[in-house]
Parts: structure tokens; sequence; C-alpha cells
């Protein structure tokens, strides 16, 4: 018979014993030795029917296809721009991709975006060798100007969003800013200056607090009395 | 946090600041302790906000300078750890800490808050010489005023050691009680100008938006003995009379935050 050693939602390191026997079956950031199942990262143990799953409390981000994140313009090459991703790889940003106006050959792109220029921009394709294309010619892929850029540990990027934008929506609604969230970790707030902090302070609590049930009461105390529960 | 220097700046126009601070208040807590360190004949951690940084302070008999027979002398160290700040690599020092080591040196020497003359034991054949090491611990903005005030901290707790009367040679492992001739209590502060307005105790995020700082040391009673400008934009002789004034007077708050500690 399979015994179970962590219980839902236990704080787990990597290496530490989470179930004994076949009974049970290793999920995400899991793996078995022999008859054991084993944390492969620091996180929370989910149990999904039989499978032992883990959500990491951090680790860095990993780059894909589809994501929508926030970046740094660090180089101007022939035909685009090079950013940096807030990971150890940095992403190419065409021209052709850049803006819907055309681009005369002689023209200095560093009118359209200079260096240390922040983007919002979507991943359209990342190669085996970790190679980086990125577009910022849809609906909600801007330049950055304003307000406010603060980083956020990527792995607490979904409670940051919750259940169908929840609390990203609470927290916009509450402070009057205007949020973007990369998946990469970095978050764009532009608002008042009251606005702004208060949703950093925000953020921030998300980060602390991510791993603890009952996020959005609290959220909703801290919007309106300003304390941190 | 990542800033946006037209944010700062912007908000600069307003008197506002990204962490809802004054413009001439400190972060708070600051935190000063002493006595920190065993191995040191006088030592410090000064914290502002999240900004740590610790000094040394280590005495040892030298030979005099050839130019100053009767006098021992002071030397100021200051190094910014990798573990710091993303922005600082190992290796001998950089601009950063050679100006910072320098403006915190600038500030005790020209005081001449150490009675150097009394540092010395035969004259022309030795001397003691003070050596004030500066480590930074979490560089979170304002280093200038943290290292000053961890040096000054670190000078008042310094007590010389044993000295052994036949040998001369120094026993580390047991202090006299008696302090360092130390005559003034020289305090550098720094104030920034951001887009016309002036400030103190900038955070890293706003660090990147100041045009022009000035540090102004001074003793207790107001007596200012050194000056050190940065930044690249000028200052007119009004906004340079109006960072004096702030300065002198947010040294009163520091020297107060010291006085109060200490006890």
């Amino acid at each position: 018979m399979g015994t179970l050693k962590a219980q839902e939602r236990n704080i787990v390191i990597p290496g530490e014993i989470l179930a004994e026997g076949m009974d049970y079956l290793p999920g995400e950031n899991t793996y078995r030795e022999q008859e054991n199942i084993y944390s492969k990262v620091l996180g929370l143990v989910t149990l999904v029917g039989r499978v032992i799953k883990i959500t990491p409390l951090s680790g860095p981000y990993v780059l894909k296809i589809g994501d929508k994140i926030i970046a740094q313009v660090t180089d101007i090459t022939m035909n685009g721009w090079r950013v940096s991703t807030n990971t150890a790889y940095t992403a190419m940003l065409n021209v052709k991709d850049a803006t819907t106006r055309f681009v005369k050959k002689e023209e200095d792109l560093s009118k359209i975006l200079a260096i240390g220029d922040y983007v919002v921009v979507r991943i359209v394709n990342v190669t085996s060798q970790n190679l980086i294309d990125v577009i910022m010619k849809e609906p909600g892929l801007h330049k950055i100007s304003g307000g406010r850029i603060i980083s956020l540990n990527s792995q607490k990027v979904p409670r940051l969003i919750g259940k169908q934008g929840s609390m990203i929506s609470l927290i916009k609604e509450r402070t009057g800013c205007e949020i973007t969230v990369g998946q990469n970790g970095l978050v764009w707030l532009k608002g008042t200056p009251e606005g702004e902090y208060l949703a950093e302070q925000a953020v921030h609590l998300v980060e602390e607090k991510a791993h603890l049930e009952g996020l959005t009461v609290r959220m909703e105390k801290f919007l309106s009395t300003g304390v941190k529960a | 946090m990542i800033s946006n220097k037209e944010t700062i700046v912007a908000l600069a126009a307003q008197q506002k600041r990204l962490d809802q601070r004054g413009l001439l208040e400190y972060r708070k807590p600051i935190v000063i302790e002493t006595d920190i360190s065993w191995t040191a004949e006088g030592s410090a951690r000064v914290q502002i906000g999240s900004t740590v940084v610790l000094a040394g302070v280590k005495l040892s008999i030298e030979k005099p300078y050839n130019d100053t027979p009767d006098e021992g002398g002071i030397t100021v160290n200051v190094e910014l750890l990798p573990l710091s700040s993303p922005k600082y690599e190992s290796g001998p020092p950089g601009m950063a800490a050679i100006e910072l080591a320098r403006v915190v040196d600038r500030g005790i020497r020209e005081a001449k808050a150490i009675d150097v003359k009394k540092l010395c034991i035969t004259p022309g054949e030795k001397a003691w010489f003070v050596i004030i090491d500066v480590v930074t611990v979490n560089d979170a903005g304002n280093l200038f005023d943290a290292a000053g005030l961890a040096a000054l901290a670190a000078l008042n707790s310094a007590r010389f050691p044993m000295v052994n009367k036949e040998t001369g040679v120094i026993d580390y492992k047991h202090k006299t009680t008696t302090p360092l001739p130390l005559v003034k209590q020289p305090l550098p502060l720094t104030v920034y100008k951001i887009n016309g307005q002036l400030m103190v105790d900038l955070s890293t995020n706003e660090e990147i938006a100041y045009d022009a700082r000035l540090t102004v040391a001074s003793d207790k009673d107001g007596t200012i003995s050194a000056l050190q400008k940065g930044g690249s934009e000028p200052l007119t002789v009004e906004e340079i009379d109006a960072m004096m004034t702030i300065a002198l007077e947010k040294a009163r708050f520091l020297r107060e935050e010291l006085q109060k500690q200490l006890k």
C-alpha cells in the first residue's frame, strides 16, 4: 500500500519524499526513484486524484510562445532591436513587427524605440537554441511611457492575475491604475502617484502572501484600509 | 523595482516622490549599532531604510610620513560588495567606491576631527594610524550618508588596543578604555537635485534620475569642512545656498538619531 508523506498545501523542499509506493503518480516538478516520489523544487503540494504536483514558490521564468512580456531595448541592429526579457536570453524585435507604418531605409530606428525604452511585446517564436522573436504589432502591445515598472517573482504572476483576471481587475478598479502584467514578472503601473503607490504595495502583497489561503479577502482589506493583514 | 526616470522627474515637479515620502524626509527605520565586531577596534552598523553598511576602525603602529614626522594618519577604504547590489562586481574598486571613500575621508580629514599629533608615539619612528573600512551590505540608495554616519559612529566607538611595553607588539585581543583623540564630529550629508527640486535620501530607483548632488560635511556647530559636487548638471549659487541649509538641518537630525541610539 502506498502512503502519502506530504499533505495538500504543505511546503516541501527538493529531495523531500512526497509519497511511498506505486499508488501515487509523479506530476509536475516531482520525480519517482524506485518506490518513492520526491520533490524537485521548493513549493506547495497539490493533489489531483492520484497525481502529486508541486506549485513552485520561486524559480526563473521560462519563455513560452504566446506570452505577453515586458522587455527593455538594449541594442539597435540593422533591422530591428534587441530586447532584454528579464531572463538569461535576449529577444529580437524586427522593424516589420514593431510598427504598422512604413519605415524608410535610412530612417533612424532610435526615433521609434531608443535604447533603455520598455516595451510590451508578445513572444512569437522560441527556437531550441533559445533564439526568441517578439512582436509589437497587436492590440495591447506598445512602447511604455510614464508610470512605473516593478518586478515580481514570475511564479506569482498567475496569482496576481487571479481566476479570469479577478485579482488584477480588483486592483485596477480600486487604485484607478492602468496595469499591464508581463508573464516574465515585470508589471507596469500607470495612474495617479497615490494610486500607483497603492498598486505597487498591492503587487508586493501578492508576492508575499500568494502561498496562503484567502488572498482575495486580504487584498480587499488592504485596498480599503491600506493596512497589510 | 525598475524605475522610470520620466515618472520621477514628473513627480519631482509636483514635489512628490515614488514612495510618497516628503522631499526632505529620510526613510525609516534609521538604526545605528556600534561594537558589532570584536576583531575591530571600533565598529558600527548603520541602516537607513533598507540600505545597510558596516564600518570598522583598525589601529596599527607605523612609521610616520617623512613630511609629518610627529603625526599619525587616517585612511578610508570603501568596498561596494557584489552582495549589496547587482550593479557591483568583485575586483579592484571602481569610480563609485573611490569617490565614496574619498568623500568620507575628506569629511573627517579636513575637519581635523582626529588630533593626529596625539596619535604620535615617537616622532619620526612610531605613530598610530587609523584605518576605516566601510563595506556595503545592501545598497538601496544613499550610500553617502549611510557610509559617513557609519564611519563617524565607528570612530566614536573605537578604543586603543593594549600594547606590550617591552616588545612594542600590539595585543589586539585586549582593548584599553582610551578612545581616539576625536575633537570634532564631522558628518557628511548629501542633497540631491531632481528637476529643480532639492531632496535627501534617494532610493536606488531615484538615483538614476538626479541632475546634481552636493555632499556637505559639517561639524556639530555647523562648521562646514568639506564639499563634494556630483552629477552632470550645474548648480547656481542660490541652489548651493539652499542645499547647504538643508544639509546642516538634516545633519542635525541624523546627529540626534546617533546620540539617541548610542546611549
